[in-house]
């Protein structure tokens, strides 16, 4: 009966970032988080694996700021355990200082046999945290698994790259990363979240990890964060009929040099 | 620390190696450092030849039977090798899935820091290399730079020109190959079909959405793409939930830069957008006068694509005629 943990990033939900027209900053501070997209996907299959085997679903979070939202969501989706650790020391944290504090936590926890992780997070669209997590951790590695099975200890997953779809096998204790493709994420019911309301939330803080300070450095400074430029001639081409708007259509192209007569 | 080869580049994408030497080169100069491609593989002597006029001082090949397929574990643990013996400063790595997997391995081994998908890379006057990626899907452009060593970047498809062939030609050495062991065995690889042209390298892209109602309706697409010499694409709704297609155009996906896209029934998805920004002329067709890809679009067409696409290749055909 295997005991799965899952990384769940607490996300920025991108499709609620506003820019500050004078500056061109995104405002990011005052924007709704959320679990990550994928992070979603990689919790579905731990719980999709536990129905079929049994075992233990452990969530685990890390952010400065309150996620136990996002880990009551994770419980009633069918997580049985969440981790949370949040320190305000985190704040400038990046894929380096994330994999190795997530490795501190996960060798407390002291207790797995597959760590799954979404490809990449929503908002920093990286893809680093699980690789290095594994690498940190000695573990074998599968990223962009679209498909697992698992059976005697062993995993078999197909990885869906540029060129190929790839089918490897691997015995546990492993790490995966999952892509979209691999599940439909369940929407709880009101009985799973009434449910989730009695299971545990540990929090831990760095210092209960045993972190110093001076270790939660990032490696990567982030010098600016603007909106993109879109500078485009937004013209709108309008006729009486399909014919004279194409007609217009071929005209803008022919102006731009695009078409060779 | 002079004698360290400054600037290393590794893909298992040719096309990318070179895009990447280019900058590589550019960056190695104003740092007054070498620059070295790495080549692994099994029977890669002659790629490594090809590649010597392209602006490497020297190229480290890895040619071993057991390198025939590009394993994660087995690579890694060459260029890591490589990197530990030179004391490379910067490394960049083809943004492909694996070598994007590859990348943050080594910089979790080195302990070091790794920008991802940097589409532009500078030396700031201070010595320092900075880079430019997307970020908060699309909505976001970060200039970012790496506090530690070395400093990895992985660079995404078409970023930099490709370099034109210098007189200097690369130095070819040869890599001991002690690989370890891969951890993970394969069962199977099963190649997909490879399109006749890479999307990314197309000039014109027809692309669709959800306004596309059959999959049969691309032939159309397929048609006005034909006229105007390019090539159709689709955004990931059509891969992913309709199974359609296998890629899409997107952030997650393929980020393009044709002089031309047009845009077929895309509402346009931060996402679509952030894939297609680069591109010189983008036409959209959406019946939805709402639809956010309009914000993006250099000539907005309301309407009907099922009646404008066909008038459209109409008009060109007639044009043809003339």
């Amino acid at each position: 009966m295997p005991t799965i943990i899952v990384c769940l990033k607490y996300a920025v939900d991108v499709t609620q970032i506003k820019v500050e027209l004078a500056t061109r900053k995104l405002i990011i501070t005052s924007v709704p988080r959320k679990i990550s997209d994928f992070d979603k996907n990689a919790l579905e299959e731990a719980v999709k694996i536990k129905e079929k085997f049994g075992g233990e679903v452990i969530a685990l979070t890390l952010t400065t700021e309150d996620a136990s939202s996002a880990l009551r969501e994770a419980l009633a989706i069918g997580a049985d355990k969440a981790f949370l650790i949040k320190d305000p020391l985190l704040k400038d944290g990046d894929a380096f200082i994330t994999a190795s504090i997530l490795a501190k936590a996960i060798k407390k926890i002291n207790k797995f046999d597959l760590i799954i992780c979404g490809e990449a997070s929503i908002d920093s669209y990286s893809a680093q945290v699980g690789p290095r997590l594994g690498e940190i951790l000695g573990l074998p590695v599968i990223s962009y698994v679209r498909k697992l099975s698992l059976e005697n200890n062993v995993v078999v997953a197909e990885r869906g790259l540029e060129d190929c779809s790839e089918t490897v096998r691997a015995q546990l204790p492993v790490l995966i990363t999952v892509t979209k493709e691999i599940n439909v994420p369940r929407v709880p019911t009101l009985m799973d979240v009434i449910k989730a309301s009695k299971k545990q939330i540990v929090t831990w803080s760095l210092s209960d990890l045993g972190v110093p300070a001076e270790e939660v450095r990032a490696a990567i400074e982030v010098l600016d964060v603007s909106a993109p430029r879109v500078e485009r001639k937004k013209v709108k081409l309008e006729g009486e009929n399909a014919k004279e708007v194409a007609e217009k259509v071929v005209k803008a192209l022919i102006q731009e040099g695009l078409l060779k007569l | 620390m002079s004698t360290r080869d400054g600037v290393f580049v590794f893909s298992e994408n040719l096309n990318l190696t070179l895009e990447m030497l280019s900058k590589g080169r550019e960056l190695a100069d104003k740092l007054q450092k070498e620059l070295a491609a790495i080549i692994i593989g099994s029977g890669v002597q002659e790629q490594a030849a090809n590649l010597t006029k392209y602006g490497a001082d020297k190229i480290y090949v890895a040619d071993h039977p057991t390198l025939k397929n590009f394993q994660v574990d087995t690579y890694f643990s060459i260029l890591n090798s490589l990197v530990m013996e030179h004391n490379s400063e910067i490394i960049l790595i083809g943004s492909t899935k694996r070598g994007k997997e590859l990348a943050a391995r080594l910089a979790a081994r080195l302990k070091t820091g790794l920008i991802p998908d940097a589409f532009k890379l500078e030396i700031s006057s201070d010595g320092e290399l900075v880079a430019t990626r997307t970020v908060y899907g699309g909505n976001g452009i970060a200039v970012e730079k790496c506090r530690t060593k070395p400093k990895i970047i992985t660079v995404p498809p078409r970023a930099f020109e490709r370099p034109s062939p210098a007189e200097k030609k690369a130095e070819i050495a040869s890599v001991d190959v002690k690989p370890e062991a891969p951890k993970l065995e394969i069962v199977e690889i099963k190649p997909i079909e490879a399109a006749k042209v890479r999307i990314e390298e197309a000039t014109v892209i027809v692309s669709g959405g959800r306004g596309i109602e059959k999959k049969e309706d691309f032939k159309m697409l397929e048609e006005l793409a034909g006229l105007l010499g390019g090539f159709v694409g689709n955004t990931r709704p059509l891969a992913e939930d309709r199974k359609w297609f296998i890629e899409w155009v997107g952030l997650s996906g393929k980020k393009v830069k044709p002089n031309l896209y047009i845009a077929c029934g895309i509402s346009g998805m931060i996402q679509h957008i952030a894939g297609i920004r680069d591109s010189k002329v983008i036409v959209a067709i959406n019946k939805d006068p709402e639809a956010p890809i309009f914000e993006a679009a250099d000539y907005i067409v309301v309407g009907d694509l099922y009646q404008i696409v066909p008038a459209l290749i109409e008009a060109l055909k007639n044009i043809s005629k003339r």
